[in-house]
């Protein structure tokens, strides 16, 4: 590199600077939390990654090639299928179709890819028919064989023959959504309990610290299960759904108390939070006109670090069998199947749903650290 | 010394007094009296109820009387005689059943936190002060990847992998031939030769996050003028890192027991019902699903004891390390 083009690069690099900081003079706080938040590229792409999550959950019922329940015995741990994209060198994407055998040394029955079957596979292909959100009736499918009628297995197929594909994307709806309105649900618990604890101190402050500490003593998951244990066996899957939602806060909303009261302490001195009060505003428009927003940033950085505690505690409770149950498809429950060694070591494609725990938990992580050192854009 | 350890002991009575009280109601939770479970599960496999036993076990629990009197009845028959109660499911005291389970469970979880810290000391503080080296990374990775995982899934996937290419299946403390045999070295070797398996399961989360803690204290710590001066002096850097920043670092590491204890049991749980261990969690599970609610309640009580047992220890090893604890 030649001695000019450095100096234009670093000429650039200046300019870049100077209008940065020229923009960043007159922006909003949201704005220099976003422009912090950038900076971090790892959390930029988990916010990607986030965000594809949530989009499957939202379309689960398109994106998936059949109904989560459809099973067909005939395909009883069917290996993944892959894609190939030409037939006799013109374009036709497929897959290609299986045929049994018995496998001599173990007399158990073994699939074989086909390479004389082809399975033409299409984009926005018509199939089973579902109600979308429950709203209208289509059979229009993200992707899937052309005739329906045909097996068609990305990531195989379970020991009643139903599509782990369809099953997973389905499950990320639950799973994701328990973690989402969990948190919720924490939130406003949290909310409630630390704001008084922060904003009231004394001895509703050194209560609710009391609690918070007692809670957070005891080992989680035996007391969630004595409490999911409790729950009628005949509850309907919808209401079992609930009340998980509802044990999961019953202890989830403990940090979220503890990152509230931290900044109600720290705020309730700060000059301009005087001034109000000395200015006659009444209490409530002090909270929520004066303290609140300067809580935002930091709330949300506190609910993306508690959805994937949700996530891992449902995945365990609902593993355990005393979470969600069939016909509920939830990533736990769907890892209920890698319990039996035997199934694991004729099927790995089981642990998919694993996997997608791992990301989600991991995406989360890194996007709410992301969002946690962003949430104060004028620290250093 | 002697007084703050009798100051945090007479400090545990009322959290413990809570945890009873919890551990209560989630006995009282199913819908229905016990007895009457009992007797008509009696009832569907053929056996003749007894009405003078049915009776005895109404009056001995207090049933028909009102909760807060069989509360008592409960936790003073605990106290006074060591008495949990009965399990329906076995037909036994509670006690008979718990004591082997919840001693296993907190040797291995012990033996789990010695482990941890045994690994996570070293590395955190090399990952402090080599900051942004090979290896800060590979930790920080291991420690994400650790914290991300279920670890019950980590413990199918150990057990995939040994049954794919080790051909043996891991599983259980002990072999067959130990199981029932009086205590030995023998016996001590092959628990050793065992219980590596779930040790290492429940040691990677705790590990991942407590090594993130040994580095964020020892940072903290690296640049203070104290050190400086130290070096200044001439100090060989070793025996200084190792006397001075690692001491003060060391503080905030030893309470994250308060914490990472209650995890470790909850971890513990799972994965030994995963591996089929003989420890509280398969019975925990099954006396749950079974409703078998003494059994579970005294599981429940014991798991919060436990924790508060490590803190308590965890609180001497603290104010052993740190003075300004003990005298304030």
């Amino acid at each position: 590199m030649s001695e000019p083009t450095v100096q234009a690069a670093a000429d650039a690099a200046l300019l870049d600077q100077q209008v940065d900081a020229s923009r960043l003079q007159g922006a909003s706080q949201w704005g220099l939390i976003w422009h912090k938040f950038r900076r971090h590229k790892l959390a930029v792409f988990s916010l990607v990654v986030v965000g594809f999550i949530y989009f499957v959950a939202l379309f689960a019922e398109f994106l998936a090639p059949t109904d989560p329940g459809r099973f067909d015995p005939r395909y009883t741990y069917a290996p993944p299928q892959s894609i190939g994209l030409f037939v006799d060198g013109s374009f036709q994407p497929h897959v290609k179709g299986y045929s049994i055998e018995l496998d001599q040394a173990s007399f158990r029955r073994v699939f074989v890819v086909d390479p004389d079957v082809t399975i033409p596979i299409g984009l926005f292909v018509r199939g089973q028919s579902y109600r979308m959100w429950g709203l209208f009736e289509t059979d229009l499918h993200f992707i899937g064989p052309l005739d329906p009628s045909q097996p068609f297995f990305l990531m195989g197929a379970d020991r009643l023959g139903r599509d782990m594909l369809s099953r997973t994307i389905h499950g990320t709806r639950i799973s994701m959504s328990i973690g989402l309105v969990g948190v919720g649900l924490s939130l406003v618990i949290g909310m409630i309990l630390g704001g008084i604890s922060g904003y009231y101190g004394g001895f509703a402050d050194r209560a609710i610290q009391r609690v918070i500490e007692f809670i957070r003593s005891i080992p989680t998951i035996p007391l969630w299960l004595g409490l999911a244990a409790a729950m009628p066996r005949e509850w309907p899957p919808l209401q079992v759904y609930f009340a998980i939602l509802v044990i999961l806060s019953l202890i989830g909303w403990t940090e979220i108390a503890r990152v509230v009261r931290g900044r109600f302490l720290s705020l309730r001195g700060d000059d301009f939070v005087i001034a109000a009060r000395l200015d006659g505003v009444s209490e409530y428009r002090l909270i929520m006109k004066h303290m609140m927003p300067s809580l935002y940033s930091h709330i949300i950085a506190a609910i993306t670090l508690a959805i994937p505690n949700m996530i891992l505690a449902e995945t365990a409770l609902s593993f355990l069998g005393l979470g969600l149950q069939p016909p509920i498809v939830s990533w736990g429950v769907l890892l209920q199947d890698t319990q039996n060694l035997r199934a694991i070591t004729q099927a790995p494609w089981l642990f998919i749903p694993g996997i997608c725990v791992v990301v989600a938990v991991l995406a989360l992580n890194f996007l709410g650290d992301g969002v946690r050192d962003a949430a104060d854009p004028y620290a250093k | 010394m002697f007084l703050f350890v009798l100051r945090r002991i007479a400090g545990m009575i009322p959290a413990m007094f809570a945890i009873s009280i919890l551990a209560y109601t989630i006995i009282q939770l199913p819908p229905g009296d016990f007895v009457s479970t009992y007797a008509a599960q009696l009832a569907e496999s053929g056996t003749i109820v007894d009405s003078a036993r049915l009776e005895s076990l109404r009056d001995r629990y207090g049933l028909g009387q009102d909760v807060v009197t069989q509360y008592f009845k409960w936790i003073g028959g605990i106290v006074t005689r060591g008495d949990f109660g009965d399990s329906f499911e076995w037909n036994q005291p509670v006690t008979e059943l718990v004591w082997d389970r919840m001693g296993m469970t907190a040797l291995i979880s012990l033996l789990t936190l010695i482990a941890m810290w045994a690994v996570s000391l070293p590395i955190g503080i090399y990952s402090a002060v080599r900051q942004y080296s090979v290896t800060d990374y590979v930790a920080t990775i291991f420690g994400f990847l650790g914290m991300a995982t279920p670890n019950f899934l980590l413990a199918i996937v150990l057990m995939y992998i040994s049954t794919m290419w080790f051909g043996a299946s891991v599983g259980g403390l002990f072999s067959p031939q130990f199981v029932n045999a009086p205590l030995s070295w023998a016996k001590i070797w092959d628990f050793i030769t065992h219980a590596w398996i779930p040790i290492l399961i429940l040691g990677t989360a705790g590990t991942a996050s407590l090594i993130r803690v040994m580095r964020a204290n020892l940072l903290d710590e690296l640049h203070k003028p104290y050190v400086e001066a130290a070096r200044a002096k001439g100090m060989p850097e070793t025996r200084l890192i190792l006397t001075y920043p690692t001491r003060v670092a060391l503080n905030p590491f030893i309470s994250t027991v308060g914490w990472v204890l209650p995890a470790l049991i909850s971890g513990e749980l799972i994965v030994s019902t995963v591996l089929n261990l003989p420890t509280a969690g398969p019975l925990l599970l099954q006396a749950l699903k079974s409703q078998d609610m003494f059994l579970a309640g005294a599981f429940i009580l014991l798991s919060g004891a436990l924790v508060l047992i490590g803190t308590l220890i965890s609180d001497i090893l603290l104010a052993i390390s740190d003075p300004r604890i003990r005298l304030s």
